[in-house]
């Protein structure tokens, strides 16, 4: 039924896609991990997803309830963590808990060993050396990253590609501008700026975005111009500004699929090399606000922690897991939109 | 006479696929030249490319079958040894003069490479060796041209050039592959000329490849006919051009264009479109501050008319800018000039208030494999200038789109494919459709059947024809092809070096041509036609 909705050259690129398996299967990974990242709050979290006290149903993960509601004293939000709440509600009621009972930022101060502890029943990838939950933090930082390297690679697309685009296809001056300008921006030493800059603003997610997409846009214009400048002199080019197309359709529906594959096959190394960048930036400590999970803090523990390996080996397996599905995925999808296999 | 070159049942397949020449025996005595001849696809070129193992050994299997070269078989002889032989005894002319010569090495050194190769000659006596063969081969003033790079040589010298390089250790075979295919006609009649005179003097064996039966008949004692990788049938040249035995040769020999344009109506009083004075330049150097140095005057003061429903030929040889002129009437060059159709200025408009115009006079282009975008179907590019001239519901440009290909003989279950499913004929048919199905008045056909085989284009040619009877359409038909040009155009113009030679009735101009250059080209283009089977390099 659904390929029956789709045109013969989508059903051929499914085909295509399907037919590089790793990069299939990667792609089902990848979904999974992400869409189970997505609903992290409902796999790691310090209050519980469900408490049913004195015959009362509440769900703490989307709704605030005070202290007092379970017989506390203060009239804030509940520490679900707090054993003195714990024994109120087990004692009229019970908790449905998620999997990890951490959340990125909750601090085990239970721990029977000094934090980073390693790896246990309760912490089950150990914590860092503020007692917080590895697993959870690894969880949170894997959909940030993710989140990033998607906003990043989207907009450095569109950008990159509508300059490389405007520059090969008229050439002359707009070209000889472009490339000089190109030329004098990518000297700029892009990690001290991004420093500066955010020892100037106060960086969230937002403000590291806008930075980095100020330089990460430059990768994609060498190749698409490159291709615009080939194909605007290909003879179904003249045919289609012979049949009366404007300029921007040319480009859109005659040349942009030709550059698409230049570009496809550079997404992943710009997907990658967006997480790349933000995980050096937390590496450093220049990323993003401090507490928040970030999989470059991790590694900056891990090397602060040599004595804990778990610390630098949950980082390091949950990058190169990502990155690498990422780049399967990439594989795969630039077959699909080859029109040379069949 | 005991063979010099001997193949028996050769067959060859590349990886994967089915055999692509099947069973191919041919003998090539000394000193005689052997025709392969064939359509497109038929297996001539890689035949030939087997006698040197040039093909690439990954993917070519050999199933069965040998080829003796002075009784060595040259399938199963060590690399080494057949590079002793290629250059040497076996010398190779390939196809295309433009690529076929290394861009970055001078004439010299690219003569001088076999000679240093195979005879060991260095220095001056190479470059002794060298200015004796260009002289051979008929290029001027030879010394000078030893610096040359093939940049700086026309298509004609190249050609000679790659004569040279082949005739260098005067072979006893040489293979000339599509020789001629990519040259004017005139040089064409030169280098084919000069090849039967050097056979003559070297007493080589040639085996010429092409697909111009014209010239088989002028130069071959025998002719061998390959369809699909088969051979179905050889013999003497004169017999086999008199008594076809086998239907796929007599096809191939029948596959004469028409001579004449069909009847059209009378000319009415206004022409439909009006050229006066147009002029063309192409900027070629620039000083740097970006002021223009240097132009080159691509056409000058072409001033022609076409009636409705006529068709006017534009002939002349490459770099004449009969191809310039056609993308200057569609605004794909800047021009200067006059240009009206229907009594409408069009010349000052710029490209925004042109476009409406376009649906009026649309263009088929060259290369078929070029002009259509390989990521689009054939649905998608058929009905794209309808979706800008004539915006409606997609069904109504579907319904259009099927009657555009069954217009020019698809089917219209063709629309959902894409174009590298089609063979250079049917995607020649697909643009001509792309054209058609804005219902124009007038078709600017740039070449359009200089890249198909003789039996394709005589096809296309009907087509052409009959879309022009059928709608009236007029035909701006610009081709270097006069057997072709002739079929096809009412009128006439002779172009060289952007200027007009010769402008009048096709009829009055092929029979009576009145300016020299008009009749060399005519001569030159005919000569073939016109010449018995008589073989002019028979041995005395």
């Amino acid at each position: 039924m659904r390929m029956a909705m789709l045109s013969p050259i989508q059903r051929r690129r499914l085909t295509n896609f399907r037919r590089n398996r790793r990069g299939y299967w990667s792609l089902w990974a990848f979904i999974l991990l992400f869409g189970l990242s997505l609903i992290a709050e409902l796999i790691a979290n310090d209050s519980p997803l469900l408490v049913s006290y004195q015959g009362t149903l509440y769900a703490p993960v989307v709704q605030s309830i005070p202290e007092d509601t379970f017989g506390g004293f203060l009239p804030t939000e509940t520490d679900y963590r707090d054993p003195f709440i714990q024994e109120q509600i087990e004692a009229d009621g019970w908790m449905l808990w998620p999997p990890i009972r951490f959340s990125y930022n909750t601090i085990n101060y239970q721990l029977e060993v000094p934090s980073p502890a390693p790896p246990s029943a309760e912490n089950w990838l150990g914590t860092d050396d503020q007692g917080r939950d590895v697993a959870a933090r690894v969880i949170y930082g894997f959909r940030i990253s993710v989140l990033f390297g998607l906003t990043l690679t989207f907009f450095s697309c569109i950008v990159g590609v509508a300059v490389g685009a405007i520059q090969g296809f008229y050439g002359g001056k707009i070209d000889l501008v472009g490339q000089r300008f190109l030329e004098v921006w990518s000297g700029l030493p892009v990690l001290y700026l991004l420093i500066i800059l955010s020892s100037v603003v106060q960086p969230n997610f937002w403000w590291l975005l806008g930075i980095m997409l100020l330089f990460s846009w430059m990768g994609l214009v060498d190749v698409v111009r490159a291709e615009f400048l080939r194909a605007r002199n290909f003879e179904y080019v003249r045919a289609a500004r012979a049949l009366g197309l404007s300029n921007r359709l040319i480009m859109f529906r005659h040349i942009l699929p030709n550059a698409m594959v230049a570009t496809l096959t550079f997404l992943p190394f710009i997907l990658s090399g967006a997480i790349t960048g933000l995980t050096s930036l937390d590496f450093l400590g220049f990323g993003l606000p401090s507490g928040s999970p970030s999989l470059g803090e991790l590694i900056a523990q891990g090397k602060a922690n040599l004595h804990a390996p778990w610390l630098g080996v949950s980082a390091f397996v949950s990058l190169a897991l990502m990155l690498t599905l990422l780049v399967f995925i990439g594989e795969a999808v630039r077959d699909a939109f080859d029109p040379r296999k069949n | 006479m005991s063979a010099l070159l001997e193949i028996t049942d050769l067959s060859i397949a590349f990886d994967g696929h089915t055999k692509v020449v099947d069973q191919l025996s041919l003998s090539l005595n000394p000193a005689e030249t052997l025709a392969l001849v064939g359509e497109s696809g038929s297996g001539k070129s890689v035949s030939a490319l087997s006698i040197l193992r040039l093909l690439d050994e990954r993917h070519v299997r050999y199933p069965s079958g040998a080829i003796r070269f002075e009784g060595e078989d040259l399938l199963r002889v060590p690399e080494k040894r057949l590079r002793q032989l290629r250059g040497r005894r076996i010398s190779m002319i390939f196809q295309e003069p433009m690529t076929s010569l290394n861009p970055l090495h001078t004439v010299e050194k690219q003569i001088g490479e076999t000679l240093a190769l195979h005879k060991g000659l260095r220095g001056p006596q190479a470059r002794q060796r060298c200015i004796e063969l260009l002289d051979l081969v008929g290029i001027a003033e030879p010394e000078t041209r030893l610096s040359s790079y093939p940049h700086q040589l026309s298509g004609g010298q190249k050609q000679r050039v790659m004569i040279a390089m082949a005739l260098a250790n005067e072979p006893d075979i040489l293979i000339a592959d599509e020789p001629t295919t990519a040259l004017d006609v005139t040089v064409q009649k030169q280098v084919l000329e000069l090849l039967a005179e050097l056979q003559r003097k070297f007493k080589m064996a040639v085996l010429l490849i092409t697909h111009d039966l014209s010239i088989v008949r002028r130069y071959a004692d025998r002719v061998a006919v390959l369809e699909r990788g088969v051979l179905v049938e050889q013999g003497e040249t004169g017999v086999l051009f008199t008594q076809p035995q086998h239907p796929y040769t007599r096809r191939l020999l029948g596959a004469e264009p028409p001579a004449a344009p069909p009847e059209s109506p009378a000319a009415s009083e206004q022409p439909l479109l009006q050229v006066e004075g147009l002029n063309v330049h192409f900027v070629t150097g620039k000083t740097l501050l970006g002021r223009t140095k240097s132009t080159f005057h691509a056409v000058q003061d072409v001033s022609f008319s076409l009636p409705r429903g006529q068709t006017l030929g534009i002939v002349g040889e490459s770099g004449s800018g009969k191809t310039t002129i056609g993308h200057a009437l569609l605004k794909l060059t800047p021009s200067q000039g006059a240009v009206q159709i229907a009594g409408e200025r069009l010349d000052q408009l710029d490209q925004r208030a042109f476009r409406p115009y376009r649906q009026r006079i649309q263009i088929v282009f060259q290369d078929p494999f070029g002009s259509l975008s390989p990521r689009m179907s054939i649905s998608q590019i058929i009905g794209e200038g309808l979706e800008i001239h004539h915006p409606g519901p997609p069904q109504d440009h579907e319904a259009k789109v099927v009657q555009a290909l069954q217009d020019v003989g698809l089917d219209p279950e063709a629309r959902h494919r894409y174009p590298h499913e089609f063979s250079g004929g049917q995607r020649q048919r697909i643009a001509i459709a792309r054209a058609l199905v804005l219902q124009p008045e007038i078709i600017v056909l740039d070449e359009p059947t200089s890249a198909l085989d003789r039996t394709v284009q005589i096809q296309v040619i009907e087509l052409l024809r009959d879309l022009q009877q059928r709608y009236g359409l007029s035909y701006l038909f610009i081709s270097h092809d006069l057997a072709v040009v002739r079929a096809l155009s009412h009128k006439l113009l002779v172009l060289r070096r952007g200027q007009v030679v010769e402008c009048g009735d096709a009829g009055r101009v092929f029979s009576a041509p009145q300016s020299p250059y008009t009749r060399e080209l005519l001569s030159a283009a005919l000569f073939y036609q016109n010449t018995s089977h008589k073989k002019p390099n028979q041995l005395p």
